[in-house]
């Protein structure tokens, strides 16, 4: 091995064991560096929430071992997704020969479970991990750092990792950091709802392990920017809403974000799939969705920063991604600083690497390509009026009035004027941005 | 059994472990400010209220650590850092 930079202290010193952080750690410690970790929860997975689902595909070939045996909860095999009005909502529901075939797309799962086990899976790779340790702060030296300050010690490495979530103190010390924007973030709620294996199977018509995703827009934010999900797990349901911070604090009408969560599991059609059921869990938790725009720097000397930290989360409307973008930074974070470990060079042209490898993947591909997504997505019209307008068209077709029935086309125009065509082919305009 | 589950009863579920100073405090003088009433709408725990004074107070107990208000009201009102390690909310699910 080449030549240490610093002979004292650790190799490399990641602040935060979430995913961003094991898979850098398991990554790290497989390649023979040494490691410590430092989680501030009770145990890896204690501060962290999911909505409910990891895309593994993009991520599988990463870590080829840890698939076969990671304690996912359903592969999901229904995807559905519902236009939800004040008083009526309209579902498209999604299955196909694709969803059911192995290797599976994408997985429920509960992020207690995932990375606990994760840890342990990093820990048998030799990487040393302490929890119940807050990081504080940086060891700066000539904006070089060095090292980091937890529980009263200074704890020094070659190069620290910054994987401490989406509000990431660690990289704002290291002033790597843009200022926080409403805009930026989203605000997501969930309940974890007990309910027995064979209800959920029964109820959402899966068989054996698969698993059901449901997504809803419109009337569930109270026309703010957002949105709500269910996702079926093994023998629970991970109910919520996702909500611009922005939008939920600024914008009319004023609704508070408990009360949301409230509504959403009062209407008629989602209070008929949780009941029975018992919530176990209340969390709540911050997600980055400002994409490219809203990111710091992803690197400095003697430090890279991973996951949420980064803001490598997105919000491209079916698909909410973050999980995956976490595990491959922190897989990509580690390629860069072995790099680095045999140059003995930690520097942060040395460390540009991480960019590069992150540019030369899936991860900052998807930022690129979908940089106008959260612009194109934020549109009201899209959690306010179309709901309501699909909902009105489909409530004019459907009925059978006592009298006549009025013609198809008529029924459809009067509620598709020029103005309204006009504003809708505005729309999908703005929608091939992405 | 369809009634609403309160706020304080879903935070009941939750296991929290006490300890250390309150980590997030309303900066001095910006009780008033009204930056910080934002906190009221947007807190998942709704901790946050406003008394008849018009000044926003904060019960931390039972604080989820999302940061919301943070980024709602930002640091010139609050200032925010995370409990001490081994205290504050412990997902048992996430």
């Amino acid at each position: 091995m080449a030549a240490h930079e610093v002979s004292e202290g650790f190799d490399v010193i990641i602040a935060g064991g979430g995913l961003a952080g094991l898979s850098a750690a398991y990554t790290l410690a497989s390649g023979g560096l040494e490691v410590l970790l430092l989680e501030r929860g009770d145990y890896c997975g204690a501060k962290n929430v999911t909505g409910g689902r990891i895309y593994v595909s993009p991520v599988r070939e990463l870590f080829p071992e840890l698939w076969k045996q990671a304690p996912l909860e359903r592969f999901i095999a229904h995807e559905e997704v519902s236009l939800m009005a004040q008083e009526r909502s309209i579902t498209i529901r999604y299955d196909g020969s694709e969803l059911n075939e192995q290797p599976y797309q994408s997985y429920s799962v509960l992020r207690s479970k995932l990375d606990r086990w994760l840890a342990r899976q990093a820990e048998r790779k030799g990487a040393m991990l302490v929890t119940r340790s807050r990081v504080d702060d940086v060891i700066l030296e000539n904006g070089r750092v060095r090292g980091v300050r937890a529980g009263g010690e200074e704890l020094r490495a070659s190069v620290v990792l910054a994987c401490d979530g989406v509000l990431s103190f660690v990289a704002q010390k290291a002033g790597l950091r843009k200022a926080y924007e409403a805009g930026n973030y989203a605000l997501g709620i969930k309940e974890v709802i007990e309910l027995d294996r064979q209800v959920i199977e029964d109820r959402f018509n899966l068989e054996g392990d698969e698993g059901a995703a449901r997504l809803f827009m419109g009337d569930v934010t109270a026309g703010k920017f957002g949105g709500g999900f269910l996702y079926t797990n093994k023998d629970s349901l991970s109910l919520g809403i996702v909500v611009g911070i922005d939008a939920l604090g600024n914008e009319e009408p004023d609704v508070a974000a408990p009360d949301l969560l409230d509504r959403f599991k009062q209407r008629p059609e989602i209070a008929r799939l949780i009941r029975g059921g018992e919530t176990v869990e209340y969390s709540a938790h911050v997600i980055p969705e400002g994409g490219l725009k809203a990111m710091g720097a992803l690197y400095g000397d003697g430090i890279l920063v991973a996951g949420d930290a980064a803001g490598l989360a997105m919000n491209i409307g079916v698909t909410v991604r973050g999980m995956e973008y976490a595990m491959a930074s922190g897989y990509y974070a580690a390629q860069a600083v072995m790099n680095a470990y045999q140059k003995g060079d930690f520097s942060s042209t040395t460390l540009s690497e991480y960019r590069r490898l992150l540019e030369g993947s899936f991860v900052l591909s998807d930022f690129q390509n979908f940089r106008e997504s959260l612009s194109v997505l934020e549109n009201p019209r899209f959690f306010q009026y179309y709901p309501e307008l699909v909902g009105n068209i489909l409530k004019d077709l459907y009925h059978v009035p006592a009298g006549p029935k009025e013609k198809l086309y008529p029924t459809i125009r009067k509620h598709l004027g020029i103005k309204e065509l006009g504003a809708l082919f505005k729309d999908y305009r703005r929608l091939k941005k992405i | 059994m369809s009634q609403v589950m309160g706020l304080k009863a879903k935070l009941g579920l939750n296991v929290f472990k006490e300890g250390g100073e309150f980590h997030i405090k309303i900066r001095e003088g910006k009780a008033k400010d009204q930056r910080l009433k934002k906190a009221i709408l947007v807190c998942p725990a709704g901790l946050y209220s406003e008394n008849p004074d018009g000044e926003v107070t904060i019960s931390v107990d039972g604080c989820l650590e999302c940061g919301t208000c943070l980024i709602a009201c930002g640091p010139e009102v609050l200032e925010w850092r995370y409990p001490d390690g081994g205290t504050g909310v412990q997902f048992r699910f996430g």
